[in-house]
């Protein structure tokens, strides 16, 4: 590697603003938004990309990408996203929404904007729990997990088992590409900036709804350090949401 | 364009917006408004435009919103359960700032009710409807002729002021078919190019956000006064109403919509029997026309408001003319049948001659 390669590695994207995120320390979104800004430096589309933000920590896109963006209603992103890319078809449009809102409130849209084949990104933020309303069970929540809704922890008799979404968008027609990854180590952050960068190409190349999955961490939910929170991914995630590539109909 | 057709009110609306230059619809199924997606399915593309038939009311309210902050002229349509699964969106529009046109062929309610003509969603409709304290422009067509007119004039206003605009109807106003004159869209001069929006004017640089989340210091009440600011405005500049036959009036009925083309054969029955009535009829049911019941009942002038409904528009009535003497007669949603203009007529005397 040169030197000049190295320093493009630790500079900061085009595609962010120069400003500390509001994120708690350990929090994983500010790496995503990191991959998801270097696809877009990549493809040189930042000028043309349309963000949708959802409901949830991840509300301030618009503060952190120096992009145009649209906020939606809570788990209304893809139907938000459908109307944009629609008026827009060559402008790349991308959600980047949490497990709450794509897994619980929002599942009716993020299925059908799938199934409709929809030429969108989708980056989905799996951190098995409601983060900006303060820890409560989500759909993701792992079978024991206790949250602020689940003190005795997740019962599956009762609140039912996690959704794996990344698996079952991919039995859809009209995903053209689903994979779950994580960014927990640097082997997997390179892992997750690859298919980043590959769900923004499907959708450059006109090939259907890409979709991808990040199991992240939430320390102050979960109520861990940053590095017990990290160490919680492979530990107890990838367990349940084993990570790889479900569909891809790109080839 | 000349040519007169014969066409339902549902059609009629449709070709106002594709007219208008409207080239995206998102919609959902629902008597009695399905006229307008079937229209729309099957002209639309022949423009270029997009159908959507969505997954569900609140998926096609958000893909307006999505079209809209894209800068695009875009619709959905509806009926009264629909509408209400579509307040979220039309809030969330509203909040910020995304014009477009939301057709309702009230059906009516409450919960499933019944399929029949219904002015029960007034309230919903020009209260607000969704959360948060704000208004959408309402029109309230007559004819098959204002049902086209006004998807037009709804646009405008609606891109004007970037204020949400409902055209408010019934299944009478959707499902009859009347003459109807097509004629060419006019863009108005003052409507401006959509620079907030995201229009892909390629600025580059020049990050643009649509959003209503405000939690800076000050900047959601500044936020809300600006948008009341603005319905302050329309309130002075864009009120519509028809006055037939006010100018002696000793007694003025008011009704909108459907109602107020039984409420013209009667007032018509009652000048024939000599009595000096006269018809205002709210044409903007948001702005509503105060300043119009103010200037009609300044001699005295009694009101008797006619609503398809247990009484809605009325406390809008006696709210702009507190010390006018505003009585009311309605017919509950699920009548079955519309009132006969021999029913209003007996109203009439009645109040009349009190
Ligand atoms: C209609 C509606 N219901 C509930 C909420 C409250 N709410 C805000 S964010 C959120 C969940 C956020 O969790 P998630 O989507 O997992 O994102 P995270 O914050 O974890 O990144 C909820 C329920 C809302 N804003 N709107
Ligand atoms: S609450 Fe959780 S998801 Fe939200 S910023 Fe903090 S760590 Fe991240």
């Amino acid at each position: 590697m040169t030197t000049t390669e190295m320093k493009k590695v630790f500079s900061r994207p085009d595609s962010l603003k120069d400003v500390q995120t509001h994120y708690c320390p350990g929090c994983q979104h500010g790496t995503i938004h990191r991959l998801v800004a270097d696809a877009l430096d990549y493809f040189g589309i930042k000028d043309q990309t349309i963000g949708v933000a959802s409901v949830g920590c991840s509300v301030f896109l618009y503060g952190y990408f120096d992009i145009d963006v649209i906020e939606a209603p809570h788990g209304r992103a893809p139907a938000v996203a459908t109307g944009a890319k629609r008026v827009h078809p060559n402008r790349p449009v991308f959600t980047y929404q949490g497990d709450g809102d794509l897994a619980a409130i929002g599942t009716s849209e993020i299925i059908h904007t799938a199934n409709r084949g929809e030429k969108l990104t989708v980056i989905f933020v799996n951190n098995t729990t409601y983060g900006m309303t303060g820890g409560q069970m989500a759909p993701t929540s792992l079978p024991g997990q206790k949250t602020s809704t689940s003190p005795e922890g997740r019962d599956v008799n009762t609140d039912g088992y996690p959704i794996r979404m990344a698996e079952l968008l991919s039995g859809l027609e009209g995903t053209a590409y689903s994979v779950r990854v994580a960014v927990d180590t640097p082997k997997h952050v390179l892992q997750a900036g690859k298919a980043i960068r590959k769900a923004f190409k499907t959708q450059l190349d006109g090939q259907g709804f890409a979709f991808v999955e990040v199991l992240a961490t939430c320390p102050t939910n979960w109520g861990m350090d940053p590095l017990k929170a990290n160490e919680r991914i492979a530990e107890e995630m990838i367990p349940c949401f084993p990570l790889g590539v479900y569909k891809d109909a790109t080839e | 364009m000349t040519k007169r057709l014969f066409v339902k009110g549902n059609e009629a609306v449709a070709m106002g917006a594709l007219e208008a230059g409207c080239r995206y619809y998102f919609g959902y199924p629902i008597t009695p408004q399905s006229d307008i997606p079937e229209y729309i399915s099957r002209e639309m593309p022949k423009l270029g435009g997009q159908f959507i038939q969505a997954e569900s009311e609140v998926a096609s309210i958000n893909m307006l919103l999505g079209a809209s902050a894209s800068g695009a002229r875009a619709m959905t349509s509806s009926s009264s359960p629909g509408i209400s699964l579509k307040q979220e969106g039309i809030s969330y529009m509203a909040g910020s700032e995304c014009p477009g046109l939301i057709v309702n062929i009230c059906r009516s309610g409450p919960g499933l009710g019944g399929i029949d003509a219904s002015q029960a969603d007034y309230f919903q409709s020009v209260k607000g409807g969704g959360h948060g304290g704000y208004h959408i422009i309402v029109l309230a067509p007559d004819s098959v002729q204002e049902m086209y007119d006004m998807a037009m004039l709804a646009f405008d206003l609606s891109d004007r002021y970037r204020v949400p605009a409902m055209i408010l109807a019934d299944a009478v106003i959707g499902q009859m078919k009347e003459g109807l004159t097509p004629h060419s869209y006019v863009a108005p001069d003052d409507l401006e190019v959509k620079d907030w929006a995201l229009i892909g004017d390629g600025k580059a640089g020049e990050q643009k956000v649509v959003k209503s989340l405000y939690l800076g210091d000050g900047e959601l009440e500044a936020h809300n006064n600006h948008l009341h600011a603005k319905y302050a405005v329309m309130q002075v500049k864009e009120v519509r109403y028809e006055g037939v036959e006010l100018d002696d009036a000793e007694l003025v009925v008011t009704a909108y919509g459907s109602t107020a083309r039984i409420a013209k054969t009667a007032v018509r029955l009652a000048r024939e029997q000599g009595m000096k009535v006269g018809l205002l009829r709210p044409i903007t049911l948001f702005p509503f026309p105060k300043a119009a019941f103010k200037e009609h009942t300044s001699a005295g002038q009694k009101v008797l408001c006619f609503e398809l409904n247990n009484g809605q528009m009325v406390e809008d009535v006696r709210l702009s003319v507190p010390r006018t003497d505003v009585s009311f007669y309605g017919r509950a949603p699920g009548a079955g049948s519309l009132p006969t203009p021999e029913e209003f007529l007996d109203q009439i005397r009645t109040h009349y001659e009190a």
